[in-house]
């Protein structure tokens, strides 16, 4: 089955990763900027990261023969930075308008923390004045309930948002009702360990329904597997549930989301073939 | 809502030796906290009364039981935060009144 993985950080894998991916079915992703792991300590060095999302990863997945997309932020772990996130931030217009960007993300909170919130909350008008999509990180482990309810408090706060211009991420079985009761697209990242496991993702997807949900991998530099999807594809066919149910959620989706980007092209897959570079990686 | 696709006794069958694997690699790990030295410390650690009370969870009947357990692992949320958090100065100009 063909799909996407609409959350997957690219950049921390390897060209070999590309190439799996894309045997196991996968036609598109969308890569949030996020985290390196480290704080980066200048304006220049997000500039080098966006040069990377927006003109490097396109073409290391389309070796592959995927389409790559992506999103622009300054990572909540880093806003603590508040002066360094408002340069970033106003270095964002320079890349918004590149082919495959499709908005602003992954924002949102880390710990939940008085900083994290004010440069949410300028994120958010950025993406308002550039009328952007928004995808939004939510926090892990104990802070994750209560950083979903503040971040729904903001986006709630400003009338302009539409929910259904904004994707709220890594939902799991306390806050996934939270984000689809408000009319926001919502997530779930599958990892070996924290977020869902693709068993508890298909059990969501039974107690919460397939409209507005979609599944991700979140594959980074951490413990991640960048073939979750299609174990989870997996997950639901074991269970009985129709093919045309597992591609809504695993394909159908993310495009509808994605399609509200005004920027947004795709090229389905059966005329993929099209689209493959001619230029190889050993021309590198 | 998608209902389940399978019977109860069909998941049942599927995932008894998942259930009974997971329940005796908690009652190992529990184990190996006991006989470690300073198991009393470990008794007296706030997270070791949440996976207490996670385990009470799994007694019970429903169907809320994962979202119960991720209640108890949760910080609190106060209503009142966005007050105490965000003065009027750091909040941005919102226009309330321009849709898309």
């Amino acid at each position: 089955m063909y799909y996407i993985d609409p959350h997957i950080h690219m950049v921390s894998r390897v060209t070999d990763d590309y190439e799996r991916i894309a045997r196991m079915g996968c036609v598109a992703v969308s890569e949030p900027a996020f985290w390196a792991g480290f704080d980066r300590g200048s304006v220049d060095g997000f500039r080098d990261y966006f040069r990377q999302l927006t003109e490097f990863e396109p073409k290391r997945a389309g070796w592959s023969g995927i389409q790559h997309y992506t999103w622009l932020c300054i990572n909540a772990k880093e806003a603590e930075n508040v002066e360094l996130s408002r340069e970033v931030i106003k270095m964002i217009p320079e890349f918004i308008n590149n082919p495959g960007v499709l908005g602003i993300g992954e924002i949102g909170l880390n710990k939940n923390t008085k900083n994290e919130s004010i440069i949410f909350q300028e994120h958010v008008q950025l993406a308002m004045e550039l009328d952007e999509l928004i995808l939004i990180h939510t926090p892990h482990l104990q802070d994750k309930l209560k950083g979903t309810r503040m971040i729904i408090d903001m986006l709630m706060s400003d009338r302009r948002v539409q929910p259904e211009r904004v994707l709220i991420d890594h939902v799991e079985e306390h806050t996934v009702g939270l984000a689809k009761e408000e009319g926001f697209w919502c997530a779930m990242t599958l990892y070996p360990i924290t977020k869902c496991t693709p068993s508890r993702a298909a059990d969501i997807i039974e107690a919460y329904g397939d409209d507005r949900i979609m599944v991700n991998s979140a594959g980074d530099w951490g413990p991640s597997n960048p073939i979750a999807v299609p174990d989870f594809i997996q997950e639901l066919r074991k269970r009985g549930h129709p093919e045309s149910k597992i591609k809504k959620i695993v394909y159908d989706n993310p495009l509808e989301f994605f399609r509200q980007c005004k920027r947004f092209e795709f090229t389905p897959p059966d005329t993929l073939v099209d689209v493959v570079p001619t230029e190889l990686p050993m021309e590198r | 809502m998608i209902a389940a696709i399978q019977t109860s006794p069909e998941v049942f069958e599927q995932t008894f030796l998942l259930i009974r694997a997971r329940i005796l690699e908690i009652a190992a790990t529990l184990d190996r906290l006991d006989r470690a030295e300073a198991a009393e410390s470990v008794r007296a650690d706030p997270r070791f009364r949440q996976i207490q009370q996670g385990l009470e969870i799994l007694l019970s009947d429903g169907f809320h039981r994962a979202a119960q357990i991720q209640e108890i692992f949760s910080d609190q949320y106060d209503p009142t935060w966005m007050k105490k958090y965000l003065t009027t100065g750091e909040r941005p100009a919102l226009s309330p009144s321009v849709p898309h």
